[in-house]
């Protein structure tokens, strides 16, 4: 059973088009045939992030629109084999994409596929609407920021009214992704906590990202983090939050430096 | 910074936290679900309608949602006397 999990947020620059490479490379590695999809047309980015920009032939427009076959335009990754990329097209914009076109793409990738992974672009026009219109799951990625935050919770809003699933009455389940956080900055009364955005977003967490000059590394390399840095304190995170998007319960911790700080429990379990 | 300005400096994050809650509380109302407020309204306003007449611009809905618990509040003027709608 396939699940499409959309990868969203409302604001720009929080780390959208990293965690969907973070976590798909986590998912295949798992073992699970994963397809990542960038919707950000006009804009693409994933295909930089993964270092396939030289890959990219056919695109999700040209299957939309017709013009190539989905095989064509998947681009299986040279280095983890269960991961494709479907890429956006560089040239066009949104209205190229069609909602009947987009439902097509995803019911055939639904076939191949155990985990189809929507790179939502910023922003609530149709880009970002397409990319949540089919989700069985969404991930919202916020900052520890007051802009993110509000654009979070707009987000929450449009998941729980705009998706096929809220509009036939299924539930449409959330997972909070913190990504850019600093424990020591939080600890000083300087950022906002998880338990603070938390309490503002009222979704589960998934987990959360420190921020680490890993993370620019590694898309200087065209490797996301799990993969070219899979020790670090980010990548530990996102291999994390992927096991527990896979149904396993553990407690979600902020993985800091310092040893004594290691295991800080926030006493509150993922979905 | 001086001694004392470190001393006497507050956090920035209950700030963030406290504007966030109440600029969200308010965006929330009007703008959580777009239309749901109103198609409630209609809704329920068919219903009574069926039972009792009552004056349309005297029913107040309100949808809120704080900490995981959403609440529909509807607050309907009666006529002094409920009659049974012709």
């Amino acid at each position: 059973m396939a699940t499409v999990l959309v990868v969203t947020s409302g604001k720009g620059g929080v780390g959208k088009t990293t965690s969907t490479a973070a976590l798909g490379v986590a998912l295949a590695q798992a073992g699970q045939s994963t397809v990542v999809i960038d919707f950000d047309v006009g804009l693409r980015n994933l295909d930089l992030v993964l270092g396939a920009e030289r890959r990219v032939v056919f695109d999700l427009v040209n299957v939309v629109q017709g013009e190539a076959k989905l095989a064509q335009a998947l681009i299986r990754d040279k280095r983890v084999e269960t991961l494709s990329l479907l890429a956006a097209s560089q040239t066009r914009d949104k209205d190229a994409l069609t909602e009947d076109g987009v439902a097509r793409v995803i019911d055939e990738l639904r076939e191949k596929f155990d985990w189809i992974v929507c790179d939502s672009p910023a922003g609530i026009e149709k880009g970002a609407g397409l990319a949540m219109r089919f989700a069985d799951r969404a991930l919202v990625v916020t900052n520890p920021e007051v802009s993110s935050v509000r654009d979070s919770d707009r987000i929450v809003g449009l998941l729980d009214s705009k998706t096929l699933r809220a509009e036939r009455g299924e539930k449409m389940e959330k997972h909070l992704l913190v990504t850019r956080y600093d424990p020591a900055r939080a600890e000083r009364g300087d950022m906002m906590k998880v338990e603070d955005i938390l309490e503002i977003l009222a979704i589960p967490l998934i987990g959360v990202i420190p921020d680490s000059e890993e993370v620019l590394k590694a898309s200087n390399l065209g490797a996301p983090v799990t993969l070219s840095a899979p020790s670090s304190l980010p990548a530990r995170a996102y291999l994390e939050a992927a096991r527990r998007l896979r149904g396993e319960t553990i407690d979600v911790t902020v993985p800091t430096e310092k040893k004594s700080l290691i295991g800080r429990l926030f006493g509150r379990r993922v979905a | 910074m001086n001694l004392l300005g470190f001393l006497q400096r507050k956090p920035s994050a209950p700030v963030a936290r406290e504007r966030l809650q109440i600029l969200l509380a308010h965006e929330r109302a009007t703008n959580g679900r777009p239309g749901l407020t109103n198609l409630l309204k209609d809704e329920i306003l068919a219903v009574i309608k069926k039972h009792v007449a009552i004056d349309p611009e005297k029913v107040q809905v309100k949808l809120d949602s704080q900490g995981g618990v959403s609440t529909l509040e509807i607050d309907i003027e009666m006529p002094a006397r409920a009659k049974p709608a012709a």
